[in-house]
């Protein structure tokens, strides 16, 4: 009846485990029973987890990233406290546990925390900045994101009944298959990634498709603004990439419930081949992460420095090579796994080719600043901060790219050290500033900025802190994921880092405190113009939040920059022209039913329990079979609906502007 | 021939300036193993990451104060020159895509040479014939057969000073990664597949090795001791494997795989004949050919 799923499931093993699930359930029901007490159930349905809104999608989707934030750097701040204390002991953690965190720290971080992040912003910006009212396939993005929050959901579930992975974020086989770990751990880890692994394929086809045909009038590809193109890149890199995983994730499941042997030790098994499969999708998604947070620099870098991007052309095509060379550099994950030399030589250098592009980009965001007008809001500080320390990941990833380097300090604290060098600072910097930087947008009023800057403070001294000591510590040999050591002379860095980790759980309670200072001071911070930096782009062209249409009459775009184009020619206020009906697409509850069956799905099987993963199975198909059937998906505004809501904004807005002269 | 000349002074006075940087930092720490290489394989590898290193600093040093510079000048309030329309220039766009690419073609060839040169599989070209040894990644601990004396060892890698050793390398379980920093990189072990590893050790001393793939509960433990020793010693050390009672026949072998943490250095007078092989062949089956289907000959 429950397959493989008894008493036993319960965390009761160690009071640190019992003690994390308390905390997931307890937030959990916290989270219900307030909005029990709100009465918010109906609005929180209706008007948000039904929405196939882009914006509100967006924002579901980082509400998601921020709090599997918080779950992530719980994992890392943990890892460090052991290993500050495991000298010759075996600290408070025993290694059944510590191997868990490792994992999980890793699975939560890129999938469900950066994933969903890029996927937001990718949402809250992209039909905004293309002068659209919404993605080419509204329904398809609910899906994708309640894909992604099942996934998200499996790898909580894990924490309260039964165990998860301990093979780490990448699953090697063969200690992830079934004879080296025969628990449900790699199953969990396995059906969360499949799961929301299909949400990002879809997410990356609607958004090719929306950049592609969603376009307004006027938007030539080269007058798209430099978000949008690394939106597009990186969406045409997920389409791709992500089935490699996919693929791989789905043959290692075979192995492991069927008894086959794709990746096992013997029968014909090849672990080295999922190796392959799992970087050919690893490499692009670096970059899929990677690139969106290029594009927020840009722009932020534009608006901040009150002056056009310098070298717009060279980023797009710098953009657009890194997109094909991050398909032709994942051997380099593996230099040491006996490839001949002349394989190893040849990823060698198309990893150093990548460094090109990327200085180009380096470059061109210091030439914007080069005789601008800079103003430091948060977003800038993110963006200043990303480039210094970036160029020194980039360095050492130019030294790891060597072979006979890599032989040396691959699997070290040293090849740890260099991911978070790119990924703090090139992804979540970039994450961040984009948050802050779109925030007023989103929700209509702007974001303390004083709380913002404190929290890039201890970010950027509690990286330094937390990940230099951990470049030393490669030097000296040490390996990555150790739960003890021996060697007195690590220890010294290893409490550095812990103190650095301390310092970005601070800049982590001001990003808390700022979104609650924010919030308590909407009204004074509130932005009727929709405009707050005195923007460029579209984005900035509507209210905020903007309307359900985004747009009443589509903008006609005659520059690289539309809206200061349109402010210089005087045409920014109130649209000339007579409002037209507009088609909006309905809400629907399928994308979360199908989630939830999804979630369900991937538990059942993760516990063998069969006939409940058939119903489920067979349940989402009979939706999707329901709703591809069901015609009536829209909804049409008027014209004087659209009217009544316009002229309702830019009275509030003539209002404002009278008070603030008085 | 000026031009190459220049090109050496500028790599060599780069090489000073990169070794100076790393010597700070292993003076605060002469512990970094990887900085303080013990024979030719690792010492030709950390040279390339000096090298590499310098040659970053190019780059590197100047974004950093460009940074820091252009975020002071020009901040508002100070009123440095603004130029909000500048947005493109031919020259400055070629320079900059002209500059990162010099440099990228440079470090390419440095790869190219380097990695041959440094190609795991490729003989030490050293002095008298290598002393070959069998290793066998176990949960948790390490064997080391040396076929030739037909002995064998536990978590203790014993090998002649001024020789070069070369490694076959295999696992009985799950991948590991064999690493000697103080002699060599490292390079993987997988079961039914051999790789090979060759380092030499300029003069006697102890060095820790260890696996660096993770590998399950007891991968922290999983350390073993290399002794590099006089050639004298070397033989002692082998003589004295050769008085061990304990023989590694099959059934010895097998409870020896079984699981283990922290298991004391035991010697083995005698090896089954092709237990090396034996071991491979469990996993590939009998239609290896030879000396089992290496991950590359």
């Amino acid at each position: 009846m429950f397959g493989r799923l008894t008493i036993e499931a319960l965390p009761l093993y160690s009071a640190i485990a019992a003690g994390g699930a308390a905390v997931t359930v307890g937030g959990a029901l916290l989270v219900a029973i307030v909005i029990t007490w709100l009465k918010g159930w109906k609005y929180l349905w209706t008007e948000w987890l039904t929405s196939v809104d882009h914006k509100r999608i967006g924002i579901m989707y980082i509400v998601l990233a921020l709090i599997m934030l918080l779950r992530g750097f719980v994992d890392a701040i943990m890892m460090r406290a052991q290993q500050a204390v495991a000298l010759n002991s075996g600290g408070y953690l025993p290694p059944e546990h510590f191997d868990q965190i490792f994992s999980s720290h890793g699975t939560i971080m890129i999938f469900f925390m950066a994933m969903p992040f890029m996927t937001g912003l990718l949402n809250i910006a992209v039909p905004l900045q293309i002068g659209t009212r919404d993605v080419a396939f509204p329904f398809l993005n609910s899906l994708s994101l309640w894909l992604s929050a099942a996934g998200a959901g499996l790898v909580m579930v894990s924490l309260v009944i039964g165990k998860f992975s301990t093979a780490g974020w990448t699953g090697y086989p063969p200690y992830s298959g079934i004879a080296y770990s025969p628990g449900v751990g790699v199953d969990y880890w396995i059906w969360a990634l499949l799961i929301s692994g299909v949400g990002s394929t879809l997410s990356g086809i609607n958004f090719l498709v929306t950049i592609l045909k969603r376009r307004a009038p006027g938007m030539t590809l080269m007058r798209m603004p430099p978000f949008t193109w690394t939106a597009f890149c990186a969406s045409l890199l997920m389409a791709f990439a992500f089935p490699a995983l996919t693929v791989a994730c789905l043959l290692l499941a075979l192995d492991r419930l069927l008894g086959m042997h794709f990746f096992t030790n013997e029968l014909g098994g090849n672990m080295m081949n999922y190796v392959n499969l799992f970087w050919i999708w690893g490499h692009p998604e670096v970059y899929i992460l990677i690139l969106p947070a290029f594009g927020v620099f840009s722009e932020v870098v534009a608006t901040f420095c009150r002056k056009r991007l310098f070298g717009y052309e060279s980023l797009v095509y710098a953009t657009m090579a890194i997109g094909i060379l991050s398909f032709t550099v994942w051997l380099h994950h593996f230099f040491t796994m006996g490839s001949s030399a002349n394989v190893n030589a040849f990823f060698g250098v198309t990893t150093m080719i990548i460094a090109v592009p990327t200085g180009v980009k380096v470059f061109n965001w210091l030439l914007t600043m080069y005789r601008g007008r800079i103003t430091f809001h948060p977003s800038m500080l993110w963006t200043v901060g990303f480039i210094v320390t970036f160029v020194i990941g980039g360095m050492t990833g130019v030294l790891l790219a060597m072979p006979p380097v890599d032989f040396l300090l691959h699997n070290t604290t040293f090849l740890v050290a260099h991911f978070h060098n790119m990924i703090i600072p090139g992804v979540l910097f970039g994450y961040l500033a984009g948050y802050m930087y779109w925030f007023p947008k989103a929700f209509g009023f702007k974001m303390n900025e004083s709380w913002g800057k404190a929290a890039f403070w201890f970010w950027i001294v509690g990286f330094y802190l937390a990940f230099m000591p951990l470049y030393v510590l490669g030097l000296m040999g040490m390996p990555r994921r150790m739960e003890q050591y021996n060697d007195p002379s690590w220890q010294p860095w290893l409490v550095a880092a812990s103190m650095g980790a301390v310092l970005i759980l601070i800049g982590i309670a001001c990003l808390v405190m700022q979104l609650v200072a924010s919030i308590r001071d909407r009204k004074q911070a509130a932005d009727l113009t929709g405009d707050p930096y005195d923007g460029a782009t579209l984005e900035w062209a509507t209210a905020s939040p903007p309307p359900p249409y985004n747009f009443a009459l589509l903008p006609e775009v005659r520059d690289r920059e539309p809206l200061r184009d349109m402010k210089e020619r005087g045409v920014s206020g109130a649209p000339a022209g007579t409002y037209q009906d507009i088609e909006i697409p309905m809400n629907s509850p399928v994308g979360v039913i199908l989630g939830g069956l999804a979630f369900v799905l991937g538990f059942a099987v993760v516990w063998y329990i069969w006939w409940l993963a058939i119903v489920c199975g067979l349940a989402m198909w009979a939706v999707l079979i329901w709703r591809a059937s069901d015609d009536h998906t829209d909804i049409i505004l008027t014209a004087a609906e659209v009217e009544h809501m316009e002229r309702a904004r830019y009275r509030a807005l003539e209002a404002a502007r009278t008070a603030g002269r008085a | 021939m000026n031009g190459a000349g220049s090109v050496k002074q500028a790599v060599g006075i780069v090489r000073c300036a990169a070794i100076a940087l790393f010597a700070l930092l292993a003076a605060a720490c002469d512990r970094a193993v990887v900085l303080n290489p013990k024979g030719p394989i690792a010492d030709a590898e950390r040279g390339l990451l000096f090298d590499a290193f310098g040659v970053m600093m190019i780059v590197v040093v100047p974004v950093i104060v460009m940074t820091f510079i252009f975020a002071w000048r020009y901040r508002a309030g100070r009123n440095a020159r603004y130029e909000p329309k500048w947005d493109s220039s031919f020259t400055v766009d070629t320079v900059v895509w002209a500059i990162p690419a010099v440099i990228v073609i440079a470090v390419a060839v440095l790869v190219w040479r380097s990695t041959h040169k440094l190609d795991p599989y490729r003989p030490i070209a050293a002095n008298g014939p290598p002393v070959h040894i069998e290793v066998v990644a176990q949960d948790w601990k390490w064997l080391f057969i040396y076929p030739k004396q037909g002995v064998a060892a536990v978590n203790q890698m014993a090998i002649p000073a001024g020789r070069p050793v070369s490694l076959r390398i295999t696992s009985d379980t799950v991948m590991n990664s064999f690493y000697v920093p103080a002699l060599a990189g490292q390079i993987y072990a997988m079961a039914g597949m051999q790789t090979r590893l060759q380092l030499l050790a300029d003069a006697p001393g102890k060095f820790v090795g260890r696996n660096t793939q993770y590998s399950g509960g007891g991968f922290s433990d999983q350390f073993f001791e290399v002794v590099a020793t006089t050639p004298n010693d070397f033989e002692a050390w082998i003589a004295r494997a050769r008085q061990s009672t304990a023989r590694l026949d099959r059934p010895t072998y097998a409870r020896l795989a079984e699981k283990s943490r922290l298991n004391p250095v035991v010697y083995y007078s005698a090896v089954e004949p092709r237990l090396f092989e034996v071991i491979i062949e469990k996993y590939a089956g009998p239609h290896a050919h030879g000396a089992a289907a290496p991950a590359r000959r």
